[in-house]
C-alpha cells in the first residue's frame, strides 16, 4: 500500500493539462517504476498523483510525412525495442532501451518517464542526445517543441512548466538518416542494473567509408545530466576513420565529461570508462556503418 | 533402493502451482502492523523519545520505546543452548535499545491498523540522541581509545583465541627458507533470500504463538521465552514453508519484539514484515574477515612454519560471535598440515550492522585467504599450483586431534582429477601462460574442506517421531527444518529406505510447530542429513522392530524371521509376503483385545563428525581496458559422501556456486565512512548475480560414503560457496598476472589494481 | 490518513479467465489487490520496488512486476497469476511440470514469477538462443538455484513445444 494522498486519473491529454493546472503540486505518474519507488522510499510519501497511464493516445510509434519518427511518451521500453520502425531507422535506441533493468521493468517503464525524471543514468537519454531528439510538450498554450539538449535543467529537473506534460519524443529524419550507432552500457552486472556510465555514439561515413563525415557522442552519468561531447565531435569531424582518430576521441572526450565521485563509482574510474567506452562504441558504430577499423 | 534416486522434491508440485503457504500467506488480513523506528546515527545514547505526534496519527494503536521494554537480556544466535553458563551465547540484546550501536539500531516501535499509518507514525517519532564517536574498521576498533560498544569487552574484543603447534619461532630459523606473506580481505555480504524476514504473533489462551520465517523454530521458542521473561513452554513457534534462509534465519530476528508488541496490545494479532531494506540493514550479514598469513617453506614447497592472524568484524552485537572466525581459524592447520603453526583469531565489535551465520560460516573467508595464499606461495617459489596442492593437502588417513575426524579416502586427488578433466585444465593452463593484449584468459582452481555439523564444539542432537497410519503409511516428524534445500525429501527417502516402505508411503510434516514436532535445533552447519540422519535411522530401526513384534501376533512368525519390504511384512527366509503393513496397522489399531497405535520417538545425539571435501575450477576472460571479468566455465566437485538424491544435491551445489560467484565478483555492502550508514541496502545497488551473470554451472561428485554416518552422508549445503572466490582469483591472476587480495574482484578493484600494475 | 479521506475505486478486470470486480483502495498496488482481495498468494513480495520479480503477473500477456503497478490500472485488463495455469482438474501446464522434473524449484519463492515470465516467453512460439533466453528471464532474482535448472526447464520446454530435439 502506497502512501498517496490522492490520485487524479487523466482521461485525455487535455484533461491531464487541466489536472496539472488544478493540482500544481501533484506528480505525474506514467508507469510507476520511478514515482512509486520514490513514494515507498518516503521521498514522495503523501503526495498527490496525476495518472496518465490510461492515455493510450500517448502510446505508439509512427513515421510522419517528413520522415520524423514520433514516439508517444507513454510507449514502453519493450514496445520501443520491438517496434519495426525503430529497428529499421534507429536501432540504437531500441538496443539502449533493451538494456534498462529487466524485462518487467521494460514493460512498465516509458520513454517519457525516463526523460522527464531528469536522471543522468537514464538508458534512453544518451541515445536521444546522440540523435538530437526533440521533445513534444503539451501545455495550456498548446504544443511546443524542445530540443533534448535544452530540456535538462539539472539533476532531477527538466523544463516542464506549469500545466505541461511531455507527449512525444521526435527524431528528425536528418538526425537518423545515414547514421549508424552503438550504445554501450557499463554496469556492475549484466541485468537489473543502472548505468555506471552509458555512452552512445553515432557516425555518418563518407561514400567510400574512409572519412568521418559526422559523429555524435553522448553520455549518461558523465555529469549531472546527460550530455554531448561537443568538443570531441567538432575536433574529429571530417577526420579519417582510423585507430588514430579513435585514440584522439578517447583523449578528447575527457574534456567533455565531468563525472563525479560517488560510492557507486570513483571519478577516475568513470573518466577511464568515458574514454574506453567512447573508443569501443566508435569502433562498433564504424563497423555497422560499413567502415573498417582494426581493434 | 530409494536412497540414491533423484526423486522430485515432495513440495515441488505445490510450489509449482503457487499453492504453498509461506508466513505472509498464512496471516489474517486483519492483523495489526508493526514497524520499527531505526536510529539514524551509528553510535549514541537515546536521551529522549517523543511519541506524541506519532500517537495522534489515525490508526495508530500503540507506540513503545526503548524506555518501555523489560530488562531481560537475551542472545540471538541459533546455537543449541548450554546449561553451562561459560558456553552460553552472549546475552547482549534488549527488545529495543537506549544505547544505539549501529546505524539502524532499534529504538522504538509502532503498532497500527495499516502499514501507511505505521510508516507515518514511525516518521513522526522524534528521538533525541547524545551522539558518540563510532568505529567501522575491525583493527581500528581494537586500538586503545577506540569508541567502546559494550562495557564488558575492553578494546571491543568479543573474543580472542590462540592455537600453537610445534615451535614457529624456532622453525623459521632454518637456513634457506622462503617467506611468503599476505593480507586478505573479505567484504560484508548478505544472504538475499527472496522472502524477507517476516513473523506474526498473537496470544492464544495463555500462550504466545509466533509464526515465523525461521530455520530454527525450537531455538526461537527458547529465545522468545528468555526475551520476554516467560516460561519457554508458554511460547509456541510455528515455522511454515520459508523462502530461503542461508543462515540469516538461523538467528532469532524480530520474533521476540513481535511477541512483545502483541502482548502490549492485549495479545491481538500483530505482523512484523521486514522490508527488503530492513532485511539488508537490520538482519544479519556475513562477517568481513581480514586475514594475515605468513608461510615459511622450502624451495620444493614443503611447508615448515605457518602463521595466521584473522580479525573478524562482528558489528554491533554478538550474535554468532567468535564461532565464525574460530571455524575458519580451526581449519587453517588442517587443510595443509604443517608441524609448526600459530593461529590467532579475534572477533571484534564495531558500529556496523550485526554479523551472524551465513552459508559456509567462516569458511568462505578462510578459504579465500588460505587458497589465495597458496597461489601466492606457488608464484614466489615458482611451483605449479596443482603440484603444490597434491604435495601438501591433507592426505588420506589424516586425523584431526580435536574432533577425531578422519579423511578416509584419497578424496582430494579424486576431486582434483575430476574437475581438471571436465574443464581441460592442463591444456588450458599451458595455453594461457604469458598472454598479452587487452583481452586475456586464465584458469585456476581451489580446494576446500568443510566440517559437518558442530560437534564437539557444541551439542548435536536431533529427534524423530514416526507414526504408522491405518493404511500403513508412515508419518515422520522431526524438529529439523526444510528451508528450500530439500531436507524433507531426503529425510523421507531415508525413512522409506530404512523402514522398507515405498517413498510415497512416507508423509513428512514439512512445517514445524514446537507444540507438535519433536525437538531439533534446525537447519544450519550442513548438519541435517548427518545428524538428523542418525535420529531418522534410529527411529526407523526401532519402529521396524516394533512393527515386527506386533506382526508376530498376526503372523505367528518370530520377528527375527520377518522383514519389511515395499510396504509388506515378509518372511525373510523365503520372501513370502505375509501381510501388508496397512493390514497390520489397521488390525493392530482396531484390535478389540489389544489396540495398539504403532508409534516411535527417538532422540539421537551425535558424538562424531565428518569432513566434507571438494574443489572448484574456474576459467575466465578478462577485458583489461574495461576492467571486467567474464566467467567462461566453472565446475565444483564435491565429496559429500553418499548422495541421497543426486538431482537435489546438484541443485544445492549450483546454488552455492552462484553465491560464491557473487562473493567473488560483485557482492559487497558499502557503508558511508562519515555516518556509518549502509549505502546500498537494496537489490538494485547490491549486486546479486542475475540470470545473465552466470555461465553453465557444472556440479559433479566423488562418492566416498562416510563411514561414521547413518546414511553415508556429510556436509553439502554450505560447502559449494567456499572454493569459488579463490578459484576465480587464481584464474584472473593467470590471465593478468595481478594478484587480488580482496573481494569482490569487481570493476572498481580491477581498475585500481590494473592501474597500480600499469596494465591500463 | 483518516477514514473519510480514503479514496476507493471500482476495478473490474479478468483474473485467470474470470471477470472480477472489487472496490479497491487507490493506494493499493496490484500485488496488494491480488493477494488481499483475491487471496492469490502465489504473487510474492520480495522487494516491492521491481527489483526481484517475485510478484510478476501477466497483464494482457506481458510480464509485469505487480508491486509497482497500481491496482486501479488493472481496470479492463486481463491478468494471469500462477493460479491460473493449473487446469480445472489440477492438470499442470508443461512449464510447471518442467520446473518439477528439472529440479528447478528449491525454496519456491521466486518460482511463481519465473513460471509466468517463462509462459510469456514460450507463448511467443519463438526459438531463442541461450543468451536471449537468459536475458528474457533476467528480471527475476533467485538465490537458491544459480538459475541453472530454471534455464534448463525453460529451454527444454521451448524445444518440446517447437518439436525440436533438446541438446544439453
Amino acid at each position: 500500500m502506497y502512501d498517496i494522498k490522492a490520485i487524479y486519473e487523466a482521461k485525455s491529454v487535455e484533461h491531464a493539462v487541466q489536472l496539472r493546472m488544478e493540482h500544481p503540486e501533484a506528480v505525474i505518474i506514467a508507469g510507476g517504476s520511478d514515482v512509486l519507488i520514490k513514494i515507498r522510499e518516503g521521498r514522495l510519501a503523501g503526495c498527490e498523483l496525476i495518472s496518465i497511464y490510461g492515455l493510450d493516445e500517448m502510446r505508439g510509434i509512427r513515421k510522419e510525412e517528413d520522415g520524423t519518427i514520433r514516439i508517444g511518451s507513454l510507449t514502453s521500453f519493450s514496445h520501443i525495442h520491438a517496434d519495426p520502425l525503430i529497428q529499421k531507422h534507429i536501432s540504437v535506441l531500441g538496443d539502449a532501451v533493451n538494456m534498462v533493468g529487466g524485462p518487467q521493468i521494460r514493460a512498465i517503464g516509458t520513454i517519457g518517464g525516463n526523460t522527464c525524471n531528469g536522471v543522468t543514468s537514464a538508458d534512453s537519454a544518451s541515445t536521444l542526445f546522440a540523435y538530437d531528439a526533440v521533445l513534444e510538450i503539451t501545455g495550456p498554450e498548446g504544443v511546443r517543441l524542445c530540443p533534448i539538449s535544452e530540456f535538462y535543467l539539472g539533476p532531477g529537473k527538466v523544463d516542464l512548466r506549469e500545466g505541461e506534460l511531455e507527449t512525444a519524443v521526435l527524431i528528425r529524419k536528418e538526425s537518423y538518416s545515414g547514421y549508424k550507432g552503438c550504445y554501450l552500457k557499463y554496469g556492475m552486472r549484466n541485468a537489473m542494473e543502472i548505468a555506471t556510465t552509458g555512452c552512445s555514439v553515432n557516425v555518418k561515413l563518407s561514400q567510400d567509408k574512409k572519412v568521418l563525415k559526422d559523429l555524435r557522442i553522448a553520455y549518461g552519468v558523465a555529469g549531472p545530466v546527460p550530455r554531448r561531447a561537443k568538443v570531441t565531435e567538432d575536433a574529429v569531424r571530417g577526420s579519417e576513420v582510423s585507430p588514430e582518430t579513435r585514440a584522439r576521441i578517447g583523449e578528447l572526450v575527457l574534456e567533455d565529461v565531468n563525472p563525479r565521485d560517488s560510492w557507486r563509482a570513483a571519478k577516475d574510474f568513470r573518466l577511464h570508462l568515458c574514454s574506453t567506452m567512447a573508443m569501443r562504441a566508435f569502433t562498433q558504430a564504424v563497423r555497422k556503418a560499413g567502415g573498417e577499423i582494426d581493434d | 533402493m530409494i536412497i540414491g534416486k533423484s526423486i522430485p522434491r515432495i513440495d515441488a508440485r505445490d510450489k509449482a502451482t503457487g499453492r504453498i503457504r509461506y508466513t505472509d500467506d498464512l496471516c489474517d488480513k486483519g492483523a495489526l502492523i508493526a514497524k520499527i523506528k531505526h536510529a539514524n546515527v551509528a553510535h549514541a545514547y537515546v536521551k529522549s523519545v517523543d511519541t506524541s505526534e506519532a500517537e495522534k496519527i489515525p490508526g495508530v494503536v500503540k507506540v513503545v520505546t526503548c524506555f518501555d521494554v523489560p530488562d531481560f537480556r537475551f542472545p540471538t544466535a541459533g546455537h543449541p543452548w548450554s546449561t553451562d553458563p561459560e558456553h552460553q551465547d552472549v546475552c547482549d540484546r534488549l527488545l529495543l535499545t537506549k544505547h544505539v550501536r549501529y546505524y539502524g539500531d532499534d529504538v522504538a516501535a509502532v503498532v497500527a491498523e495499516d502499514e501507511v499509518a505505521a510508516a507515518r507514525a514511525v516518521d513522526a517519532i522524534k528521538v533525541e540522541y547524545e551522539e558518540l564517536p563510532f568505529v567501522l574498521d575491525v583493527q581500528e576498533a581494537m586500538k586503545d581509545g577506540a569508541p567502546l560498544l559494550h562495557e564488558e569487552y575492553p578494546n571491543n574484543v568479543l573474543r580472542h583465541t590462540s592455537m600453537r603447534k610445534g615451535n614457529y619461532e624456532e622453525a623459521i630459523k632454518e637456513p634457506g627458507l622462503i617467506k611468503v606473506e599476505g593480507w586478505y580481505d573479505t567484504p560484508t555480504v548478505q544472504h538475499c533470500h527472496i522472502e524477507n524476514f517476516i513473523c506474526f504473533a498473537s496470544r492464544e489462551n495463555e500462550k504466545i504463538v509466533v509464526v515465523t520465517s525461521t530455520q530454527i523454530p525450537h531455538i526461537v521458542r527458547r529465545v522468545v521465552g528468555q526475551a520476554l521473561g516467560i516460561p519457554w513452554g508458554q511460547v509456541r513457534v510455528i515455522k511454515p514453508y520459508i523462502g530461503g534462509g542461508f543462515g540469516n534465519k538461523q538467528d532469532v530476528l524480530y520474533e521476540p519484539l513481535c511477541a512483545y508488541l502483541s502482548l502490549q496490545v492485549g495479545g491481538r494479532l500483530v505482523k512484523l514484515d521486514c522490508s527488503r531494506e530492513e532485511t539488508f540493514r537490520n538482519n544479519r550479514v556475513r562477517h568481513a574477515i581480514r586475514s594475515h598469513i605468513v608461510t615459511y617453506c622450502r624451495k620444493d614447497g614443503t611447508l615448515v612454519a605457518r602463521k595466521l592472524e584473522c580479525f573478524s568484524n562482528q558489528g554491533a552485537y554478538a550474535s554468532h560471535g567468535h564461532a565464525i572466525a574460530a571455524k575458519g581459524a580451526g581449519a587453517f592447520p588442517q587443510l595443509y598440515p604443517c608441524e609448526n603453526v600459530e593461529v590467532d583469531a579475534w572477533t571484534v565489535f564495531t558500529n556496523r550492522q550485526v554479523a551472524g551465520a551465513m552459508r559456509s560460516y567462516g569458511m568462505a573467508q578462510a578459504d579465500f585467504a588460505v587458497e589465495s595464499h597458496s597461489d601466492d606461495i606457488c608464484r614466489v617459489i615458482g611451483m605449479d599450483p596443482m603440484e603444490f596442492r597434491r604435495k601438501n593437502l591433507m592426505p588420506k588417513g589424516y586425523v584431526d586431534a580435536f574432533s577425531k575426524n578422519e579423511l578416509y579416502a584419497d578424496t582430494f586427488n579424486q576431486c582434483l582429477d575430476k574437475g581438471a578433466a571436465y574443464i581441460d585444465y592442463d591444456r588450458k593452463f599451458k595455453e594461457y601462460q604469458n598472454q598479452t593484449g587487452p583481452i586475456r584468459r586464465g584458469i585456476g582452481f581451489a580446494p576446500f574442506w568443510y566440517n559437518t555439523a558442530v560437534w564437539p564444539i557444541a551439542l548435536e542432537t536431533a529427534s524423530c517421531r514416526m507414526i504408522v497410519n491405518q493404511d500403513g503409511s508412515i508419518q515422520v516428524q522431526v524438529g529439523d527444518t526444510e528451508i528450500g534445500q530439500g531436507a524433507d525429501t531426503a529425510f523421507s527417502q531415508m525413512a522409506a529406505e530404512t523402514i522398507g516402505v515405498p517413498f510415497d508411503m512416507v508423509h513428512i510434516l514439512s512445517c514445524q510447530d514446537t507444540d507438535v514436532t519433536p525437538f531439533g535445533t534446525g537447519a544450519y552447519a550442513s548438519r541435517q542429513t548427518y545428524v538428523t540422519g542418525f535420529a531418522i535411522r534410529d527411529c526407523a530401526e526401532h519402529l521396524k522392530d516394533r512393527i515386527l513384534d506386533i506382526a508376530y501376533r498376526y503372523t505367528r512368525m518370530q520377528p527375527y524371521l520377518m522383514d519389511i519390504q515395499d510396504g509388506n511384512i515378509i518372511r525373510a527366509t523365503d520372501g513370502r509376503v505375509l501381510m501388508s503393513l496397512g493390514d497390520l496397522a489397521l488390525q493392530a489399531l482396531y484390535d478389540t483385545e489389544n489396540s495398539v497405535h504403532i508409534t516411535m520417538e527417538r532422540t539421537a545425539q551425535a558424538k562424531s563428525n565428518a569432513y566434507s571435501f571438494g574443489c572448484c575450477f574456474a576459467e575466465v576472460e578478462v577485458d583489461i581496458p574495461m576492467c571486467r571479468v567474464k566467467l567462461l566455465n566453472i565446475i565444483n566437485v564435491h565429496d559429500c559422501g553418499r548422495l541421497i538424491n543426486p538431482a537435489l544435491a546438484a541443485a544445492q551445489v549450483e546454488g552455492g556456486m552462484s553465491m560464491g560467484i557473487g562473493y567473488a565478483l560483485s557482492e559487497k555492502m558499502i557503508y558511508d565512512e562519515k555516518t556509518g550508514k549502509l549505502l546500498n541496502g537494496n537489490l538494485l545497488d547490491y549486486k546479486l548475480s542475475t540470470f545473465m551473470d552466470h555461465p553453465h554451472l557444472e556440479a559433479q561428485f566423488v562418492e566416498n560414503p562416510e563411514p561414521t554416518s547413518a546414511y553415508g552422508t556429510k556436509a553439502l549445503g554450505e560447502p559449494p560457496v567456499v572454493p569459488v572466490a579463490p578459484a576465480i582469483r587464481a584464474a584472473i591472476r593467470q590471465a593478468t598476472g595481478v594478484a587480488l587480495n580482496e573481494l569482490p574482484m569487481d570493476p572498481h578493484l580491477l581498475f585500481r589494481r590494473f592501474k597500480e600494475e600499469h596494465l591500463i | 490518513m483518516t477514514e473519510d479521506l480514503r479514496q476507493y475505486k471500482q476495478v473490474t478486470c479478468t483474473i485467470n479467465g474470470k471477470e472480477r470486480t472489487a472496490m479497491v483502495d487507490v493506494r493499493a498496488s496490484l500485488t496488494d489487490m491480488l493477494r488481499n482481495e483475491y487471496r492469490l498468494t502465489s504473487v510474492k513480495k520480495g522487494c516491492e520496488v521491481g527489483e526481484c520479480g517475485a510478484c510478476t503477473v501477466l497483464i494482457d500477456g506481458e510480464a509485469f512486476d505487480s508491486c509497482i503497478y497500481l491496482a486501479i490500472w488493472a481496470d479492463g485488463k486481463n491478468i494471469i497469476t500462477l493460479e491460473g495455469l493449473e487446469g480445472p482438474n489440477g492438470e499442470l501446464s508443461d512449464i510447471q511440470q518442467a520446473f518439477i522434473d528439472e529440479t528447478a524449484i528449491q525454496c519456491g519463492f521466486c518460482t511463481p514469477g519465473f513460471i509466468l515470465t517463462a509462459k510469456e516467453v514460450l507463448d511467443s512460439g519463438k526459438l531463442y538462443t541461450d543468451d536471449e533466453l537468459r536475458k528474457l528471464l533476467s528480471g527475476h532474482l533467485c538465490r537458491c538455484t544459480g538459475y541453472e535448472n530454471i534455464f534448463r526447464a525453460v529451454k527444454k520446454t521451448m524445444y518440446k513445444r517447437l518439436g525440436k530435439k533438446y541438446k544439453e
